[in-house]
C-alpha cells in the first residue's frame, strides 16, 4: 500500500500520459484505418493493392519494431523531428490503423450484396445507399470488434515505456531507480490496467450480444 | 465485378476509375519515392551501410539471435496451448469451483498488458527474490497472456458446435468426459486450428517485447550492431532486415492458417457454424 501512497503523483501523471497516448492514437488510427478500409473496398485496383500491402506489412510487424523504427531509425532519416511522445503516437497509429482497417472492411463485407442491389434498384443514390442501407447494418458488426481493437491499443500503449515515454509502463523504471518495492508497485500498475480495461470489455460484450444479427 | 458498395461500372464509371487509378498511382509513387529519397539522401543505401551483411561473424550471430526469438516462440507457443487447454477445460466444467477461478484467471491475464506482465515477472519477482532470466520472463509472460486468449478460443470453438452433437453423444450413453474428448474436441479443434495459428502469429510478434527487458533476441542485436561505429552505424538497414524477417515468418504462419482454413472448408467433416464466433475472438485479440 505504501508504494501507492508514496508514488500517487507518479501514478496519476503516468496514467494520464497513457490515456493521452491512447486518445490521440485512437483518433488517429480510427481516421487512418477508415481511410485504408475505403481504399481496400474501392473499385480501383491500385487503391486496393496499396491498402492490402499496407495492412499486410503492418499487421505482420511487431509493434515493438515499429516503435524501434521511430525511436532509433527514423531520426537518422532526417525528415521531421518527433519527440518520443509524438513518435509513440505515430507508431501506435500506424500499427493500430491496419487492424481497424480490417475490422471496418470485414464489417462492410458482412452486408449482403443483395441489400445494396435492392437499394440501387429502388433508385437510391450512392450516398443514400451507403448512409441509409449499408452503414447502419455494417456498424453493428463493426463496433464490437472495434472496441476490442481499442482495448488492445490501450494495452499496447505500455510499449512506449520502452522508448522513453513516461507512460504507465515507465513506473517500473522509476521504482527500480528508487529501490522501491517493485512487486507491489507493478502489481498496482497491472491492477489499474485491469480497472481500465474491464469496463471496456463489458461494453464490448454488451454491444456484441445486443447487436449480433442472425444472417 | 459487383461489390456491396459499387455496381458493375458502366463506360463513364470505367473512365473515372481509370483516371483515379492514374492519379492514385502517381500519389503513391510520389510517397514511396519521397521515403526512398530520404533513405538515399541520408546515406542509408550507401554500400558501406550494408557491408555488415558480408561478415560471417555477423551472419552467425544474427541467426543465433533469430534462434533465440524462435526458441522463446516455440516454448511459449507449446506452453500457451497447454495452458489454454487447461483453462478452457476449467471454463467448460460443470463445477463452479473450477469454472469461476478459470474465468477469473483468463479475464485478468487478458486485461494486463503483456509488457507489464513481463516487468512484473522480471523486475517484480526478481526484486522479491524469485530471480529469473529474461528468457524465462518472456516465455512465462507470453504463455500466461496467450494461454488465456487461447482458452477463450477453445471455449468458443466448443460452444459453437451444434448442440445436437453433445446431445446425440449423451443419448448414446457416453459420459461427460467421453462426450468432450471423443465428440466435441476433435470437431472443435479442427475448426479452430486456423484461429489457433493466427494467435501464434500474435505470440511470435510479441516475442519482440523481450527487447524492452533486454532479452537477447533479434531486435536487441539490431540495436547493438546498428550502433557499432565500425560498420557505420547501420541501424536503418538492420531495422529493415529485421522487419523483413518478422514479416516473412508471420506470413509463413498466416499462410499455414489460410491453407488449413481452405482445407477445412473443402472437408465435410467440419461443421461450418462456429467460424463467426471463432473469428470474433481473433479480432478481439488481434493486436
Amino acid at each position: 500500500m505504501s508504494v501507492l501512497t508514496n508514488y500517487s503523483d507518479l501514478f496519476l501523471k503516468t496514467f494520464g500520459t497513457t490515456i493521452q497516448l491512447f486518445l490521440f492514437s485512437a483518433i488517429g488510427s480510427l481516421l487512418l484505418g477508415t481511410l485504408l478500409a475505403m481504399l481496400r473496398v474501392s473499385p480501383v485496383p491500385v487503391f486496393r493493392v496499396a491498402g492490402a500491402t499496407y495492412v499486410t506489412l503492418l499487421r505482420n510487424t511487431p509493434l515493438t519494431l515499429v516503435f524501434f523504427f521511430f525511436a532509433f531509425a527514423y531520426p537518422l532519416l532526417r525528415i521531421a523531428q518527433l519527440d518520443p511522445f509524438k513518435g509513440a503516437v505515430v507508431a501506435l497509429t500506424l500499427y493500430t490503423s491496419a487492424f481497424i482497417c480490417e475490422v471496418v472492411r470485414s464489417g462492410i463485407n458482412t452486408v449482403p450484396v443483395g441489400q445494396a442491389e435492392a437499394a440501387r434498384a429502388l433508385g437510391l443514390t450512392f450516398g443514400q445507399t451507403l448512409g441509409d442501407v449499408i452503414l447502419p447494418q455494417a456498424l453493428r458488426s463493426v463496433v464490437p470488434p472495434l472496441v476490442s481493437t481499442l482495448i488492445a491499443l490501450l494495452k499496447n500503449t505500455t510499449v512506449a515505456a520502452g522508448f522513453s515515454v513516461a507512460d504507465a509502463g515507465s513506473i517500473a523504471y522509476v521504482l527500480s531507480e528508487d529501490g522501491a518495492d517493485m512487486l507491489i508497485g507493478l502489481s498496482w500498475v497491472a491492477f489499474f490496467f485491469v480497472v481500465l480495461v474491464f469496463p471496456l470489455t463489458m461494453v464490448q460484450r454488451a454491444l456484441e450480444k445486443r447487436w449480433s444479427v442472425a444472417r | 465485378m459487383s461489390s456491396v458498395l459499387f455496381d458493375v461500372p458502366g463506360p463513364r464509371a470505367r473512365l473515372r476509375y481509370r483516371l483515379f487509378a492514374v492519379l492514385g498511382a502517381a500519389v503513391l509513387l510520389a510517397l514511396i519515392g519521397f521515403v526512398l529519397y530520404r533513405f538515399y539522401d541520408s546515406g542509408q543505401f550507401a554500400p558501406r551501410m550494408w557491408e555488415w551483411i558480408q561478415y560471417q561473424q555477423v551472419q552467425i550471430e544474427l541467426l543465433e539471435r533469430l534462434g533465440n526469438t524462435l526458441k522463446a516462440f516455440a516454448l511459449a507457443a507449446l506452453a500457451a496451448v497447454l495452458l489454454g487447454a487447461v483453462l478452457a477445460a476449467g471454463r467448460l466444467s460443470d463445477h463452479a469451483v473450477l469454472r469461476v477461478p478459470a474465468m477469473v484467471v483468463t479475464e485478468i491475464f487478458r486485461a494486463i498488458p503483456l509488457l507489464i506482465m513481463m516487468f512484473l515477472l522480471y523486475f517484480g519477482l526478481g526484486s522479491a527474490g524469485f530471480g529469473m532470466t529474461q528468457f524465462m520472463a518472456v516465455v512465462i509472460g507470453l504463455t500466461l497472456y496467450n494461454g488465456s486468449v487461447l482458452a477463450e478460443v477453445f471455449r468458443a470453438g466448443v460452444a459453437s458446435l451444434p448442440r445436437g452433437q453433445a446431445e446425440a453423444a449423451y443419448a448414446l450413453g457416453m459420459r461427460k468426459t467421453q462426450v468432450m474428448v471423443l465428440v466435441l474436441l476433435p470437431q472443435a479443434l479442427r475448426a479452430m486450428l486456423p484461429t489457433i495459428i493466427s494467435q501464434l502469429v500474435v505470440l511470435l510478434k510479441d516475442t519482440a517485447l523481450g527487447f524492452i527487458i533486454n532479452y537477447e533476441e533479434l531486435l536487441n542485436y539490431v540495436k547493438y550492431l546498428g550502433t557499432q561505429g565500425q560498420f557505420g552505424r547501420p541501424l536503418v538497414p538492420m531495422t529493415i532486415v529485421a522487419g523483413a524477417m518478422y514479416i516473412a515468418m508471420c506470413l509463413l504462419l498466416t499462410w499455414l492458417a489460410t491453407w488449413l482454413e481452405k482445407r477445412n472448408r473443402r472437408s465435410k467433416k467440419v461443421v461450418d457454424r462456429g467460424d463467426r464466433d471463432v473469428e470474433k475472438v481473433v479480432l478481439v485479440n488481434a493486436t
